[in-house]
């Protein structure tokens, strides 16, 4: 056996391995794809060979030759071979290569499912890696389903390495199997707050990638990223999690409220400048969807500003770049801010790097107001002469004319400036956007009434100088303009100061090398211009004759286009103008009916009227307008035809007949209509002939003028110009206004006030041309919405789920049925208790899969019944409270809305505390009323009897939980190993008391709310029959002389925590308290909730009504509350033994914490009673000044403390499956002493 | 998340090649060729950023690179990844590349292609970042490595020997493009945790 290894591995030292692979491809240069087809062909006979080290081996070279652009799908097969190499490094080598070449069409890949299903179950931590590893490339819809359930185990797995590969691949999971979203999420929520970084990180990661695309899903988990915004150290991890809030503030702008603080205190304190920018990103971001009323932001805004310009000034172009990235966010809502440090972004133009300087002429898009526009497209048009490559100088000619034209030309003062830019900008040889500046030149003729005069006259010119837009080369790009250019001369022709001239520009015969659209505008528009030309003539007879003769003359060039629009045009005006010349000879009048024909304005018409054309009444567009044919019919025909066959061809015999002699007939007719037609062109020597008769182009002198600097159109004011006479006018203006101002003064001096005359604001600037700018037309009721539809086919749709919905049974992922799932542990899921059995038979896969199926609805369905058996059963105590009609299944989607109310509470921060929570004060000293930290830690014992104390402020309260954490980190003295006993003593704290002090009396009762009727008080106990229950006692106390009667108690349900009512009940609906109160009277009454995750602590709000009746008058009254969920109200006492305590602890599954807590003054017996009453422990033992103690809580988590006691100090080392749970156990524990 | 990680040197040849989208062999050559035709005509001190080519991506889709010597680095990402943080992460790899062949140069990229793969399947996967800490890199690498060399035992012992004296005469094996800048510096970045 050794020796056929050994055998084996000298035969394969002469196969070529990877690296002689490279040697030989690098080492034939010349005939590679040769040598690599050799190649391959010896990779096919190895693979043929049974040795897997073979395999292996070509498999190896495949992935290169992949990498090449070789194809190696045929090796598929082969490869998942490899990939089921019980050997590490061969399956390394098959996962890389699947993970290279596998994709969704790859038809083997379903052979891959129960091989990677091994894999992940394997002891070996890299087996399961490198498969999870290898998955994330390829996993296919049917990898995702089959295997949903066995990833999400390993998100438990104890090595951090496979729990952070698990987290990460959830993602492409959920992509391709969006059913696994919902049962997967409480499990990934929960691995936010796992202990070790990397799991944390990768969980954000995936968090923040679903949130991405449906954030508002996500609104939800915004306090749970905050803590971890205000907790975490991971850069990484920190800048996700901004990146997500920037995308989750559009949704809630309370929540960037929220955020501004902490992400000023980073940008302030954080030297790694990508967290500085990304916090400046969201910061802007929140800004934005603050956008409305919220001045006292200028601050940040400042902050951000600044903290850009640093980035900006940076010699690093990276932080250059993305400074003016992030700049032009700003620009959006706060341009004033941002046009400050327009030398900076001037500046930026001159970088050498051009994607520099394209983003900032994105920001100089912005920044532009009235008042600088002149002077910045000045600017520009200076870099557009400087400009090298063509590519930014049209970059730049489209800023221009962005910047010029936005919010319909808000920012121009002076339209023949803009008319001149546009005129100066066809001077650019060889841009591709002469029909951008056309279409400007048309729109603002068209638009801008009062420009109309100036505008033609500019126009003219350009026709007039057309040669030198078209002169040399086919720089067919800027003749464009010459489209607009002929248009708006002939439209508005009659601001022509010479059209007879214009028309002659426009008929020359260089036209004729112009392409098509534009010759055809020049034929029609020439039409336009000869009816002005007519009537401005109508005196002279003469004139307008000779007129008609030119057009005569110079149309049938047109005529011979080989463009059919202008052939067309010109021939029908040609024939117009043939029948005008006859009734001129005639001496008819004819301008007026000519300019007829071009009577009317053309209006613009909005991009988007055909569009928004409503759909009349009773017009569907869908229905038939003709019976559809029924499919029977044309069966029916058949048989008919048969009958009637030779009818038809007889018919048709007949008609061929008839069209071959009127085909004859029609060429007849139109050689002769050719024949007669001058404008035929026709190869015939004659028909030469007709044309020679006509002024033809070669009789037309061409005069080129050779221009040695180009292009600077004569006749045209330069820009330039412009500035200076706006600035002159500007100037004017203010003098103006200050004589004004002076005249103002000198009156008011007066009356001893004077006035400041501010800078020169926007509006001051007076446009030089009153302008009325038209806007465009749409269609009578048009509708406004812009629909713009999401992307079908976008992957991301399909994960648009309400995760804050509690699972349905429905939902759970399938399982496998040979081994036991305790996956669906989530807190969410209904059937959580339920562990599925084990199932030991082995049959074919097949049939095993079918019958999973069925087995799977059994089992839930029976879960279902159990459950409902459980809860129909009446329960002794709960009896006794008269409240079993209270129990009903709450419908979950009817409890969304409180979902939101969760958020809310988080949400309203800075708001006075309501009454309810100032409501919460101590009446009875002991009774831990809150369970989330707050500042009572820091007052001082004498304190404690002042009867209420208001909440601090949020933002005061985080800071204290950081800095309590601080603490926390500091003084945490890791325990493992407790096993060790000297003196066992079991039991509860009551068997010790007797020999120590005696207790102070204890009560758990807080106070729920008070008013001048009632006072409530109450306790919460977690139900021990049912994990999911807990129940609160309320005791109503009647404090008036009257009689309270019809109590009802309401809370608002959370997604978590549902009030149980009696089935039938909306769950919007009251409870009745089961009694009346006299006078004076005291009464308690029990109410169950649901609970489902119970991890942290919870507050519902709730209201009491109840009517007061005294003896000549009765009041409806109400009383608001809330109702305060503590950690410790799921916990119940449960007794433990130490070898069970001690094996529970050896077991590793626990997660520990600790805490410590100062100035102590009570006997330890005390702080022991203290935490078991009121934190429903038990003490395992007690050695001196050291006990341990346990709890459970209503879903079956241990929770584990050992406390000890040395001067003063308490400090409590705990241990718990569940962290969170454990760390609002000891947040609640800390309060109750400070309390004291 | 990331699209896309490439790896070529001066003249465009792929040295490493990472789609976590699929793409026909074909079109990745072209993105691999459209991507250098991008890089490779920018001035070194120009900034590191280029709004993506037509075939990967689309306008929310970035190519982030460094250059080394005679590699670049590539990575096509889109809007959700910090730019600053890829540039960081590029450097995590190349420091980790620098350690794990000891003074790396590109021809232990050509002939160690398989390898790097693993190395930079411990930082990325499936298109995200795996993890960032290069020292837990290496540690997981390393122990991977151990692993295979266990599993080799003496059977791997002839082909070694047969691999080394193959490398024995071989004249282009000199290191002499050395990455020499490797140790360029992220300007103001602390390394990541």
């Amino acid at each position: 056996m050794a020796l056929k290894i050994v055998k084996g591995s000298i035969d394969r030292m002469f196969d070529k391995n990877l690296q002689d692979l490279v040697r030989g491809i690098r080492n034939h240069k010349e005939d590679e794809a040769k040598y690599i087809s050799i190649c391959i062909d010896e990779i096919k006979s190895e693979l043929k060979q049974d040795n897997i080290a073979v395999k292996a081996n070509a498999v190896c070279k495949l992935t290169y030759l992949q990498m090449l652009g070789y194809d190696v799908s045929w090796a598929a097969f082969n490869i998942v071979e490899v990939m089921s190499s019980s050997k590490f490094t061969f399956k390394r080598i098959g996962y890389l290569a699947a993970s290279q070449c596998f994709h969704e069409g790859t038809d083997v890949i379903m052979l891959t499912t129960n091989q990677i299903r091994k894999d992940l179950s394997s002891p070996n931590q890299y087996d399961t890696g490198v498969a999870l590893t290898g998955l994330s490339c390829f996993v296919t819809p049917d990898l995702a389903r089959d295997l949903a359930n066995d990833i999400m185990t390993l998100m438990s797995h104890t090595k951090p390495y496979i729990r952070k590969k698990a987290v990460l691949i959830m993602y492409k999971v959920f992509l391709k199997y969006p059913e696994s979203l919902r049962p997967a999420f409480p499990r990934l929520k929960e691995k936010l707050e796992d202990p070790d970084p990397g799991v944390q990180s990768a969980a954000v990661n995936v968090i923040c990638e679903l949130a991405r695309r449906n954030p508002k899903n996500y609104l939800s988990l915004a306090p749970l990223f905050f803590k971890l915004m205000t907790s975490s150290t991971n850069n990484w991890v920190l800048i996700k999690i901004i990146k997500l809030f920037g995308a989750l503030t559009p949704l809630e702008p309370r929540l960037g409220k929220k955020l501004i603080e902490p992400l000023t205190n980073l940008i302030h304190s954080t030297s790694a400048m990508s967290l500085l920018y990304e916090c400046v990103n969201t910061v802007i971001a929140v800004l934005i969807s603050l956008s409305s009323g919220m001045p006292n932001h200028s601050a940040s805004i400042q902050l951000c500003v600044q903290k850009l310009r640093i980035l900006i000034e940076d010699s690093d172009q990276n932080l250059k770049y993305l400074g003016l990235l992030a700049m032009s966010k700003i620009l959006k809502t706060h341009p004033k801010s941002v046009q400050s440090h327009k030398d900076l972004i001037l500046q930026c133009l001159d970088d050498k790097d051009e994607s520099i300087r394209l983003r900032a002429l994105d920001l100089l898009y912005g920044m532009v107001s009235k008042k600088n526009l002149m002077e910045i497209v000045k600017k520009l048009m200076l870099h557009v002469d400087k400009a090298e490559g063509t590519t930014y100088r049209d970059e730049l000619l489209t800023k221009i004319i962005d910047i010029c034209s936005q919010s319909n030309y808000q920012y121009i003062t002076n339209f023949e400036w803009y008319i001149s830019i546009l005129v100066e900008l066809t001077r650019l040889e060889g841009t591709r956007h002469g029909h951008l500046i056309a279409s400007q030149m048309l729109d603002v003729a068209i638009r801008v009434k009062a420009i109309r005069g100036f505008a033609v006259a500019q126009m003219a010119t350009l026709l007039d100088n057309a040669h030198l837009l078209t002169g040399n080369t086919q720089r067919n790009g800027i003749c464009e303009v010459l489209y607009a250019a002929a248009w708006i001369c002939g439209e508005f022709s009659e601001h022509l100061e010479d059209p007879k001239q214009t028309l002659e520009a426009m008929l020359r015969p260089k036209v004729a090398t112009l392409p098509g659209h534009i010759q055809a505008v020049y034929v029609q528009n020439a039409a336009k211009l000869f009816a002005t030309v007519l009537r401005s003539q109508e005196s002279a007879p003469e004139a307008a004759q000779e007129t008609s003769q030119l057009m005569i003359e110079r149309l049938p060039l047109f005529v011979q286009s080989a463009n059919l629009e202008v052939q067309e045009r010109a021939s029908c005006i040609l024939q117009l103008v043939k029948y005008i010349q006859k009734l001129q000879q005639k001496d008819v009048e004819v301008a007026e009916e000519v300019t007829a024909l071009f009577a009317g304005e053309l209006n613009p018409v909005a991009p988007k009227a055909q569009k928004k054309v409503p759909i009349p009444e009773g017009l569907d567009l869908d229905a038939w307008i003709n019976e559809p044919p029924s499919e029977s019919e044309s069966e029916d025909e058949k048989p008919k035809a048969v009958f009637a066959r030779e009818e038809p061809k007889h018919t048709r015999s007949r008609h061929t007949e008839v069209d071959e002699k009127e085909l004859a007939k029609r060429r007849e007719a139109r050689k002769q209509e050719q024949a007669n037609n001058p404008f035929y062109i026709k190869a015939s020597p004659s028909s030469q002939k007709v044309y020679q008769d006509a002024p033809g182009v070669e009789h037309i002198p061409v005069v080129q003028i050779d221009l040695s600097v180009p292009l600077k159109v004569p006749g045209l004011p330069l820009s330039d110009q412009y500035v200076k006479m706006e600035e002159e006018r500007r100037q004017k203006d203010k003098d103006d206004k200050k004589k004004k101002e002076k005249k103002r003064k000198r009156e008011k001096r007066g009356r001893g006030r004077q006035v400041d005359s501010g800078p020169e604001s926007e509006e001051d600037i007076t446009p030089a041309q009153q302008v009325d700018i038209m806007t465009e037309e749409m269609p009578e009721n048009a509708l406004p919405s812009d629909d713009d539809d999401k992307d079908p086919n976008d992957p991301h749709k399909a994960l648009d789920i309400d995760l804050d919905k509690p699972l349905a049974d429905s939902e759970q992922l399938p399982t496998r049925t040979h081994r036991s799932a305790e996956v669906l542990k989530s807190p969410g899921g209904d059937g959580d208790g339920e562990t599925i059995t084990p199932e030991p038979k082995k049959k074919t896969r097949k049939d095993k899969k079918e019958k999973k199926k069925v087995k799977d609805k059994e089992r839930t369905r029976s879960a279902e019944d159990k459950k409902n058996k459980k809860k129909h059963k009446h329960d002794p105590e709960e009896e006794e409270a008269k409240i079993e009609e209270a129990i009903t299944l709450v419908n979950a989607e009817e409890a969304q809305p409180t979902a939101a109310a969760d958020l809310d509470f988080w949400l309203t921060t800075d708001a006075a505390p309501s009454s309810a929570q100032e409501a919460v004060a101590a009446t009875i000293p002991e009774v831990p009323i809150e369970a989330e930290p707050s500042e009572v830690k820091e007052v001082e014992p004498e304190e404690m009897k002042s009867k209420h104390k208001k909440k601090k402020p949020k933002k005061e309260k985080e800071e204290m939980e950081r800095e309590k954490k601080k603490k926390k980190k500091r003084h945490h003295h890791h325990r493992s190993e407790r096993a060790e006993t000297e003196s066992v003593q079991n039991g509860t704290m009551e068997e010790e008391e007797e020999e120590e002090e005696p207790l102070p009396p204890m009560s758990n009762y807080g106070l729920l709310a008070e008013n001048d009727y009632i006072k409530m008080v109450y306790d919460i106990q977690g139900n021990l029959q049912d994990g999911s229950q807990v129940v609160v006692s309320i005791i109503f106390q009647n404090k008036t002389s009257s009689v309270l009667k019809s109590m009802e108690f309401n809370v608002l349900d959370s997604l978590n925590s549902k009030l149980e009512r009696p089935e039938g009940a909306s769950p919007h609906d009251a409870l009745s308290v089961p009694f009346q109160l006299p006078p004076e009277v005291s009464n308690e009454a029990r109410f169950v909730f649901a609970v489902q995750s119970i991890v942290m602590p919870q507050k519902l709000k709730g209201t009491l009504t109840f009517i007061v009746k005294t003896d000549d008058s009765s009041t409806h009254e109400k009383l608001d509350f809330k109702l305060h969920f503590t950690c410790t109200s799921y916990l119940i006492t449960t007794p433990c033994y130490s070898d069970a305590y001690a094996k529970l602890l050896e077991s590793g599954d626990l997660k520990s914490s600790s805490l410590k807590l100062e100035g102590v003054t009570m006997p330890f017996h005390h702080s022991l009673a203290r935490i078991c009453f009121h934190h429903h422990f038990s003490v395992v033992e007690r050695v001196d000044s050291c006990a341990s103690m346990y709890s459970r809580s209503i879903q079956g988590h241990h929770v584990c403390l050992l406390v000890k006691t040395a001067d003063e100090t308490v400090s409590i080392d705990a241990k718990c499956d569940e962290l969170m749970l454990l760390e609002n156990v000891l947040d609640e524990i800390k309060q109750t002493f400070s309390q004291s | 998340m990331i699209k896309a990680i490439l790896i070529f040197n001066n003249h465009g040849k792929p040295r490493l090649s990472k789609f976590y989208e699929h793409y026909s062999e074909d079109t990745e050559q072209q993105i691999i060729r459209e991507t250098f035709h991008l890089v490779s005509k920018r001035d070194e001190n120009v900034c590191n950023f280029l709004e993506g080519g037509i075939l990967i991506g689309g306008s929310d889709n970035k190519l982030i690179y460094r250059h080394y010597a005679t590699l670049y680095f590539v990575f096509c990402v889109d809007s959700s990844e910090s730019e600053l943080g890829i540039l960081d992460l590029i450097q995590v790899f190349v420091e980790t590349l620098d350690k794990c062949f000891e003074n790396v140069c590109e021809l232990d990229l050509i002939f160690h292609v398989d390898k790097v793969h693993n190395i930079l399947g411990e930082m990325v996967m499936g298109g995200m970042v795996l993890e960032t800490n290069m020292n837990e890199i290496i540690t997981q690498v390393d122990s991977q490595n151990k692993m295979e060399k266990s599993e080799a035992g003496i059977a791997g012992a002839p082909a070694r020997a047969v691999s080394a004296v193959k490398n024995m005469n071989l004249p282009e094996m000199p290191k002499n493009i050395n990455i020499g800048d490797i140790s360029i510096k992220v300007p103001n970045m602390p390394s990541f945790k």
